[in-house]
């Protein structure tokens, strides 16, 4: 019910980034939702790619620090208002976000949320209870 | 005309500075052999006993003692005389959390107090001076040296220890403060913030004694022209008692070492010989008068020359001069020792790799410190928060390690250059030297 995110250490300086994405480039990676969180010096970029085991063995080799965390991702209906159900369950629940971004599917009419929560297990509850089931790493493939 | 806080000491012959110093020593090393185990053995261990010491000339043959003496004998290994008798501890910043301290009877802090005061004396005070302390108070001895000082000579003196501009300026303006003590940097940084606040005319200061940092001679020109005021240097160890040991006089050529307290040499920093007066090298103390804390031998680590030219002001103990480098690797930012194995045994006790680089600036005439560190997967989270938190843990341990304020830049693995030799710890980029 979870998805593979992969945090890296990015330093906060021009070309750090673009680094980066030529590496995923030369393998041929997908990234599917991305985002940055940054400070003064350096950042963490968020990745959801369609094969993180792949991902990590190539970060790894290149002497990037990183880290997997399973993550929720959540569908949504691609509507004013589709956000907001979700997030109001979870706070009705008393589920803190840690973070949360936004990508869209391929498919029409719909969207993805990305959530990182403290407990997955309860969030997961909680939100199939209200009608959403978070998508595993292989329904985000099939996505496709 | 030159004035002296004590003209029967400062002016004394050649000659008479001599016999002061052959007496004392002999008396120190019988103290400190009869008192403390540490020396006995060492010097036992180079077959010698206190009669092998019978002037200034046997110097050379007592062995030399080094801040890591002062740290295995930490804290009352090395201590002269009983406890009860001390009234004072000072302390310096140490590596590995053990600090050097020192210890002071009644007697140590009087002779302290009266180097300080010649000082003051030669940077044109007076009893009818208000002296402005801003070093430091507490275990650090800049403040309380310059404090002892002002009072001996009976000045006004301003206990303001550092920091707090807005207060130092208020007082100085309101206080009319006329000698202002501090760090050479903190001088320029309070120099300017005077002249932006269009003050400069309502301060009554003429002089400053600035000290327990390197400052160059554009410097002094600089804080001189700003300040409007003689801006001499004052230079000390709180091994040897603090600041005082030496000063400067009105000629500022250099710094006379209290003599009558204090036995300079210069050796060779690699082979330990005694080199000839002129020749640059380490600057080592014998302290002569001390009952608590005398230390035979101490090598400072400091680089310079002595000379014994004639100097106008008529004071006839040896000059100093400025410092001109270090024979070890310590580094004084702010006015603080920091040592790089300081750094490096916070990293490790934090999970960091000890491949680090301190980079040192001066901005805006305050010394800064950064280090370097690179980031490890153990350090990692995808929460920014929690990242943070650790590299916040980082700083506070630095600071609390180092007693001074350093930013962490966490930088990615393998970015801190390997060298193949000797690696390139530190990249100062104030030129002080």
């Amino acid at each position: 019910m979870s998805v593979n995110q992969i945090s890296v250490f990015l330093e906060n300086e021009p070309g750090k980034l673009s680094e980066f994405t030529h590496l995923l480039r030369e393998h041929n990676i997908d990234i599917r939702a991305l985002s940055i969180a940054e400070v003064e010096n350096f950042g963490i970029l968020r990745i959801i790619v369609d094969d993180s085991y792949a991902t990590s063995t190539v970060l790894k080799n290149a002497g990037y620090v990183f880290k997997i965390t399973p993550v929720l991702a959540v569908p949504l209906k691609d509507t004013p208002g589709g956000l907001s159900e979700v997030v109001d369950a979870l706070g009705r629940n008393g589920i803190n976000i840690c973070y949360i971004y936004a990508f869209t599917a391929r498919q029409k009419d719909k969207a993805y949320v990305v959530l990182r929560v403290e407990d997955n297990e309860k969030a997961v509850d909680v939100l199939v209870k209200n009608g959403y089931t978070p998508v595993s790493q292989e329904e985000l493939r099939l996505d496709d | 005309m030159e004035n002296y806080f004590q003209p029967e000491i400062e002016c004394a012959s050649q000659e008479q500075i001599r016999k002061w110093q052959d007496e004392r020593l002999c008396k120190t090393v019988r103290h400190v052999y009869d008192n403390v185990a540490y020396y006995r053995e060492r010097m036992q261990k180079k077959g010698l006993t206190p009669e092998d010491i019978k002037s200034v000339d046997d110097l050379h043959k007592l062995p030399f003692l080094t801040k890591a003496d002062l740290r295995d004998a930490y804290p009352y290994g090395l201590l002269a005389c009983p406890l009860r008798d001390c009234v004072r501890i000072q302390s310096t910043s140490g590596t590995t959390g053990r600090r050097v301290v020192a210890f002071y009877t009644q007697h140590d802090l009087d002779l302290w107090d009266e180097c300080c005061a010649r000082a003051i004396v030669a940077a044109g005070g007076t009893r009818d001076d208000v002296v402005h302390v801003c070093y430091g108070y507490g275990l650090f001895t800049g403040g309380p040296g310059l404090n002892g000082g002002s009072h001996k000579l009976g000045s006004l003196t301003l206990p303001m220890s550092s920091g707090n501009t807005d207060r130092q300026i208020q007082f100085m303006v309101d206080l009319q403060s006329t000698i202002l003590c501090c760090t050479p940097s903190y001088a320029l940084y309070l120099a300017e913030s005077i002249i932006e606040r269009g003050l400069r005319d309502k301060i009554k200061l003429k002089a400053g004694i600035f000290g327990a940092e390197a400052w160059s001679e554009e410097m002094r020109h600089d804080i001189e022209q700003k300040l409007g005021i003689k801006a001499y240097d004052i230079y000390g160890l709180t091994e040897i008692s603090g600041p005082g040991v030496s000063f400067e006089c009105s000629e500022q050529t250099g710094m006379h070492i209290n003599e009558d307290n204090f036995i300079a040499e210069i050796i060779d920093p690699e082979t330990g010989e005694v080199l000839p007066e002129g020749e640059k090298g380490e600057l080592v103390f014998t302290s002569i008068t001390k009952e608590a804390f005398p230390l035979l031998r101490y090598r400072t680590r400091d680089i310079c020359v002595l000379s014994r030219k004639p100097c106008s002001c008529g004071r006839t103990h040896v000059k100093m001069s400025k410092p001109m480098g270090r024979s070890d690797d310590m580094l004084i930012v702010k006015g603080v020792n920091v040592f790089p194995s300081q750094i490096e045994t916070v990293l490790i006790n934090k999970g960091y790799p000890a491949n680090y680089q301190i980079i040192v600036n001066r901005v805006k005439n305050s010394d800064t410190l950064d280090i370097q560190v690179e980031m490890t997967s153990e350090m990692f989270s995808d929460s920014m928060s929690q990242v943070t938190a650790k590299e916040k843990e980082l700083v506070d341990a630095l600071k609390s390690m180092l007693g001074i304020y350093a930013t962490v830049k966490l930088v990615a693995p393998k970015t801190i250059v390997r060298s193949e030799g000797k690696a390139v710890r530190i990249i100062d980029n104030r030129k002080l030297y």
